[in-house]
């Protein structure tokens, strides 16, 4: 597989450097105005700069990448003719635009443009493709080889529990203070780091088809224990880390184990790294929780959608540019910039741990409508008790409560 | 002036402030009584990269036919003001009943979200107000008293805190206090504690809010006075040393009386301003620790997938009462004053 893969590259170089340029030409069928709203990383930005190629005197470009979008992308597409024409996605980002009818099926755009995608890339909603995905993602593992040795820890962990137990080898030994790390700023990231674990008991966090909450369970119990604690193993200015961060602290050397997205694995082990961690980073599936038998992070996508309020023009001038944004060119260019979804990507190590978790058959980030109200409840309620101010059936109750009051006013709950 | 002159030359800005005060203050009551309308849901097949799932969605079609007769959502009353996360009324009326003693009341009504950050908020409100005039008071009398060479470069680094944008002059306080940053640094080392930190000690977070905020709101009152302070009559001044008054009797018995309608001008602004905490609670990342009411109004705008429009608009309403009746008591002063002057 490799080497074919390899001989097949070689021939596409071979052909791309007969035919005079590194690079496809980008050609557009028709004309149109193409407006790109998305997240701010950087393979979103080496997406972004692929499709700028197409422009032309046919073709506009516009594009704008920021971490606001989720805060954009609804009032954005609301309006008609909406004001981007692209809006990249990830699982949790296109339910509000799925819940408002703000983008469009893309079946004719892909049979008539999509050639190049592979049939995972589709993202079908109800039998219609709603978006195509072109790259993976997920917390994971980092690890520190070269403390674990010192430690004499021969496995690397493959449950939360293990983690702890090593956390305190580590400790006592006197290697490091502070052997763990997470993203624990009362937030978004607080949030997440509790919907990856409680996807790792394989508990629900709704009743059967509906909205109604059911975190408050023996599951839920423990994986806020288990939350609770990690923390004693960390910096007590925990509050403050969130994903960023924690990649300047993993920089800094300070940590042995922490969970952290594939998307910044790259940057982790890249050129710009401190060299002596880099080296000696490695990646793993997430570990398991209370004896649970997949890793404990959500599988996320990226892709992008087209909006329903503009022209059809403007449609497929907009599905074609990103034909070229997403192409395989695009992603050997960048090969270690994300887990690519793209044919032909040869996943390296910075994706190691992004694919092993796949492989471990973690959960997709749930896409129900009520999703992002329960993220928002957990971000603000979860903080006391991260913070030591409350206990777990408090937090709980909490949670549920104010879920609750946001779900009624948004009419999913009676 | 006759009547019409008058109304002619108010016209303008009168009609400015409805258009852009009154209006939107109406819509932002009108849509606190809304709550997005039921939604109708279906069970559908969904495939992502990893696998198939069946899955809930929105019926959208069946949505937008409910949206096009009902554009504002779906009429909730009060709804919005009384439930878990503004008035709370239920939780109030179980806490009350589970009763157990004014701490265990008090904790858990701190445990509610909107009391808890109207207690920050007051609190901020009610300490910094009185502190920075205060400060801004004293900075002023010392830089009157300055040669005048030194009064142009004193005045401007006096005004500094109010030069720098709020949001970045927190951030900047912010690092200084981090463990690792140089204040935050010397706590640990002085109190000899590795834990202490902005983040794990709320009260070490109120304190430097507060610190915060009087270092950001004194340049303001400052400015204010030292503007008072320069139409202080120097004959009764004069009048007062000649009778062997001290500095301090002079300041206490000349210029503060003089300067008293200008405190009760700049407590006002103060106070309306400080209601409307922001920029430090976000800036410093408190959130855990403190939140403000107008940072609520800002999380049910921003963190979330969809904008909750009816509790944001419920929580404004709510703030906007609640600078009414921080502000009753001065300007039912001012009134009197008015009236009392006319007379």
């Amino acid at each position: 597989m490799t080497k074919n893969f390899r001989v097949l590259a070689g021939a596409a170089s071979l052909l791309a450097l007969l035919s005079g340029g590194a690079m496809a030409a980008c050609t557009v069928d028709g004309k149109g105005s193409v407006r790109i709203l998305s997240n701010d990383f950087e393979a979103l930005r080496a997406i972004e700069t692929a499709a700028n190629e197409c422009a032309s005197d046919a073709v506009k470009i516009t594009a704008n990448a920021t971490a606001q979008h989720k805060d954009i992308q609804g009032p954005a597409l609301t309006a008609n003719p909406a004001e981007y024409t692209v809006a990249m996605v990830a699982n949790n980002s296109i339910v509000p635009l799925l819940n408002d009818g703000l983008i469009r099926p893309l079946d004719d755009l892909v049979a008539k443009y999509g050639s190049q995608l592979a049939p995972n890339q589709l993202i079908k909603i109800d039998g219609k493709v709603m978006a195509i995905a072109f790259m993976g993602n997920g917390q994971h593992l980092f690890y520190r080889k070269d403390i674990l040795e010192k430690a004499g820890i021969t496995a690397v962990p493959a449950s939360w529990e293990d983690v702890l137990a090593d956390a305190k080898i580590i400790k006592d030994k006197g290697l490091l203070d502070y052997p763990l790390a997470a993203a624990d700023k009362p937030g978004w990231d607080l949030a997440a780091e509790f919907v990856n674990l409680y996807l790792g008991t394989g508990a629900n966090f709704f009743a059967d088809g509906s909205a109604e909450l059911a975190i408050d369970n023996d599951q839920g119990r423990k994986v806020l224990e288990t939350m609770r604690a990690i923390t004693t193993f960390e910096n007590p200015d925990y509050l403050t880390y969130d994903a960023n961060e924690l990649n300047k602290v993993w920089d800094a050397g300070k940590v042995a184990f922490m969970n952290q997205w594939g998307s910044l694995a790259g940057a982790a082990i890249g050129d710009k790294a401190n060299p002596d961690v880099a080296k000696n980073t490695g990646f793993a599936a997430a570990p398991t929780v209370g004896g649970g038998a997949t890793p404990a992070a959500a599988l996320w996508w990226d892709g992008f959608t087209i909006a329903k309020n503009i022209s059809d023009e403007d449609a497929a001038a907009s599905f074609q540019v990103m034909m070229h944004g997403i192409s395989p060119d695009m992603m050997k260019a960048n090969h270690d910039a994300a887990a690519w979804l793209i044919t032909g990507y040869e996943p390296g190590p910075a994706s190691e741990g992004v694919i092993a978790n796949a492989k471990g058959g973690a959960k997709a980030y749930p896409m129900v409508p009520y999703m992002g109200l329960l993220h928002t409840a957990l971000s603000s309620e979860l903080a006391d008790f991260i913070a030591g101010k409350e206990d777990a059936d408090q937090a709980l109750k909490d949670v549920k409560a104010a879920y609750d009051a946001a779900a009624k006013e948004g009419g999913f709950l009676k | 002036m006759p009547h019409r002159t008058f109304f002619a030359f108010l016209f303008p800005s009168i009609l400015a402030m409805v258009l852009f005060i009154t209006l939107p203050i109406l819509s932002v009551v009108v849509q606190s009584l809304y709550h997005q309308p039921d939604a109708i849901l279906t069970v559908v097949e969904n495939c992502d990269p990893f696998s198939c799932t069946k899955s809930t969605k929105v019926d959208t079609a069946a949505m937008a036919a409910f949206k096009a007769e009902h554009p504002m959502g779906q009429f909730a009353g009060l709804d919005n003001y009384t439930n878990h996360n503004h008035l709370a009324l239920a939780d109030l009326g179980q806490i009350w009943a589970e009763g157990g003693g004014l701490g265990a009341m008090a904790s858990k009504l701190m445990n509610l979200p909107f009391y808890r950050a109207l207690a920050f908020t007051l609190t901020y409100c009610f300490l910094v107000t009185p502190f920075a005039m205060a400060l801004g008071f004293c900075i002023a009398l010392a830089v009157n008293t300055l040669n005048p060479l030194l009064k142009g470069p004193a005045i401007f680094v006096s005004i500094l805190p109010m030069i720098i944008t709020p949001l970045v002059g927190s951030l900047i306080v912010a690092w200084m206090f981090n463990p690792q940053g140089i204040i935050g640094a010397t706590l640990q080392a002085l109190t000899g504690d590795p834990k202490l930190s902005l983040r794990a000690s709320p009260v070490l977070t109120w304190i430097v809010l507060l610190g915060y905020g009087i270092w950001t709101n004194g340049p303001f009152s400052f400015v204010v006075f030292y503007a008072g302070l320069q139409s202080v009559p120097q004959d009764t001044v004069e009048s007062a040393r000649i009778d062997g008054a001290s500095r301090w009797e002079i300041i206490r018995f000349v210029t503060i009386p003089h300067l008293a309608p200008l405190a009760t001008f700049v407590a006002l602004v103060q106070l309306m301003d400080n209601f409307r905490v922001f920029e430090p609670v976000v800036g410093f990342s408190a959130e855990a620790n403190a939140t403000s009411l107008s940072w609520l109004v800002f999380n049910d705008l921003v963190s979330q997938d969809s904008q909750q429009f009816g509790s944001a608009g419920a929580t404004s309403v709510l703030t906007i009462a609640g600078v009414l009746v921080l502000l009753a008591p001065v300007l039912v002063r001012t009134w009197r004053d008015f009236n009392r002057k006319v007379v």
